[in-house]
């Protein structure tokens, strides 16, 4: 411990985040730095993380992963009704609900919290609100060390969404200590605080080791499909917030071979509401899986709370699409009255996508949706639609396209209105190149950082030119 | 609900970590209105009602002090009321897998 008392004002600690992150999370980010825009992302993954063996080896000694894999034969068949003759692609899921702590986010933590303990650290730390809170308290308890995480959870009333409530609920279950906060991005102060004064390791969602703890589930599901169905599957549709779903699955995709299978992201629609505001928090129904964090985390991706973030969506995404709030409150509806599962309903974003997408795909096509989630109290239809109507959302029946997040949840009124509404990822392509790039207006920038953006986001030369002339920068 | 914690309780507290004025200086209009607060729980380390300072510590050993909100707090939550609306999807679904079995 240090013995200078270090000043704990907002700026002040804010200012000493390299520091802090550095010792947090035992990460030396610099060896992969070219010292401007590029970095080596794949030797990042490689030296940094775990090769996808001591990855199998680590989770499975936690009980994490080889989730089953099984076929939706009703809601496909509910799907082809809507179908042309011929189509209608068989809709599979991965039950991640079946997770010791109830969802996919077990994979991420396991891999972390070993990580912390091989290191040394006494303790974790994660800041979410989300299921990765109750992953990394849970694997926290199997590997012993202590816990911390950090929530958004609260309106300045005291008034706190039911799904979030729950999660606090499971955190302090596995024996975590929750700190609870108002809204607002000084969430990174505190976090930034906690780390240095307990000493703990960040348990970020987005360092390596997080990002190939979700390999796993790709390269499970994978295999699966070709040993029960005989192929890979064309497609799989992934829930997308922060892009360590994304990234991860579709890495563990190529691991396993299957170089043709196209990967869909998908979010909740939320636009128009501002994910800072203290009185839009409790207008919206789901918490995660939205675009408030999927556009900013794809078009901004270092974002995150370490410096260089290991989710890369745009690597990833063959497609990006969004879909409503009334919608996977239907498909979630529909998962229970046809399947017999309860599940979710943030983890059903992308089966809801899935159900409009499997309509576009010929019979004997797979359309694999990569996770479920637990349900429970708080975390369920009934109680998010509860929690709506009191916080003023109108809940109708009608034509989906016309809700309007925070306002209202449109229920479609017949399940033929269900879509996958696709998000231009030329534009978001184009938004994280100028972002990049704006810190080097009117500078120089070299040839390296150039193909890093390529590879980065995928997007066409061209719009790289663009934005290097809109910019007036040149290129040695 | 209990207003008046002892010793070894398990009780919540806030802290305000920063007052209206203080805030971030890109937070909405609405936010800024606000302070940002926190909300912890631990054993209490001392006797207090509610409303005054209390000393707790965490279940990570942590002290901390701040205002007693709670004694013995616990999940109210639910699964909330009846929403008609999903019991009609039900029915429809029902109906429209009928004419496919």
């Amino acid at each position: 411990m240090s013995t200078i008392v270090k000043s704990n004002a907002y700026a002040d600690v804010l200012s000493r985040k390299n520091e802090i992150m550095k010792s947090a999370i035992g990460i030396d980010y610099s060896v992969f730095e070219s010292g401007s825009i590029a970095f080596d992302y794949e030797r990042m993954m490689s030296e940094a993380g775990y090769g996808l063996e001591e990855i199998q080896k680590i989770q499975s000694q936690t009980g994490v992963g080889n989730t089953p894999l099984f076929e939706l034969r009703n809601l496909t068949k509910l799907a082809r009704t809507f179908s042309k003759p011929g189509y209608g692609g068989r809709i599979l899921v991965k039950d991640e609900a079946g997770n010791p702590s109830g969802s996919f986010k077990a994979r991420r933590a396991a891999t972390a919290v070993y990580h912390a303990k091989k290191l040394g650290y006494q303790g974790v730390i994660a800041a979410t609100s989300g299921n990765y809170g109750a992953a990394v308290a849970s694997q926290a308890a199997m590997q012993g060390l202590k816990c911390i995480i950090v929530q958004e959870c609260y309106d300045s009333r005291m008034v706190g969404q039911p799904e979030i409530l729950e999660k606090q609920r499971a955190c302090e279950a596995y024996g975590a200590e929750v700190i609870q906060l108002s809204v607002g991005p000084e969430l990174f102060y505190t976090f930034l605080l906690l780390l240095e004064q307990t000493g703990y390791f960040n348990a970020s969602l987005y360092t390596p080791f997080g990002i190939a703890g979700v390999e796993t589930l790709g390269y499970e599901l994978a295999h699966q499909c070709k040993t029960t169905l005989g192929k890979f599957p064309e497609q799989v549709i992934v829930t997308h917030a922060g892009g360590g779903n994304v990234t991860g699955t579709a890495r563990g995709l190529t691991k396993a071979g299957a170089t043709d299978t196209k990967v869909v992201a998908a979010s909740v629609d939320l636009t128009g509401l501002h994910m800072a505001s203290d009185t839009a928090f409790n207008k919206k129904s789901f918490t995660t899986g939205h675009t408030g964090f999927g556009i900013p985390f794809a078009t901004q991706p270092d974002r995150a709370d370490v410096p260089r973030n290991a989710a890369r969506p745009l690597r990833y995404m063959d497609r990006y699409v969004t879909v409503k709030q009334g919608e996977v409150f239907y498909i979630t509806e529909a998962l229970a009255i046809l399947e017999g599962l309860e599940r979710g309903p943030a983890g059903n974003t992308s089966l809801t996508a899935a159900f409009a997408i499997a309509q576009e795909m010929k019979e004997d096509e797979i359309l694999v949706v990569q996770e479920t989630e637990y349900t429970g109290a708080g975390k369920h239809p009934l109680a998010q639609l509860t929690f709506a109507r009191e916080n003023g959302v109108e809940i109708v029946f009608g034509n989906p396209d016309n809700e309007v997040a925070g306002t209202s949840i449109i229920l479609p009124e017949t399940p033929q209105q269900i879509k996958a509404r696709d998000f231009d990822l030329n534009k978001a392509r184009r938004s994280y190149i100028k972002n990049a790039l704006t810190p080097y207006a009117d500078k120089v920038i070299t040839n390296e950082d150039v193909q890093f953006l390529l590879d980065d986001s995928r997007a066409e030369h061209t719009t790289v030119n663009e934005l290097l002339t809109e910019l007036r920068i040149s290129v040695k | 609900m209990k207003t008046h914690a002892a010793i070894g309780d398990w009780v919540q507290i806030k802290q305000v970590v920063l007052p209206v004025g203080e805030r971030a200086p890109q937070v909405p209009e609405d936010t800024k209105n606000t302070p940002f607060l926190l909300w912890v729980k631990g054993f209490a380390q001392q006797e207090a009602n509610i409303g005054e300072t209390m000393h707790i510590q965490t279940v990570t050993g942590r002290a901390l002090e701040g205002e007693l909100v709670a004694v013995e707090p616990g999940y109210t939550y639910g699964f909330g009321n009846c929403v008609p609306e999903l019991l009609a999807v039900d029915n429809q679904l029902r109906e429209l897998m009928r004419g496919e079995q």
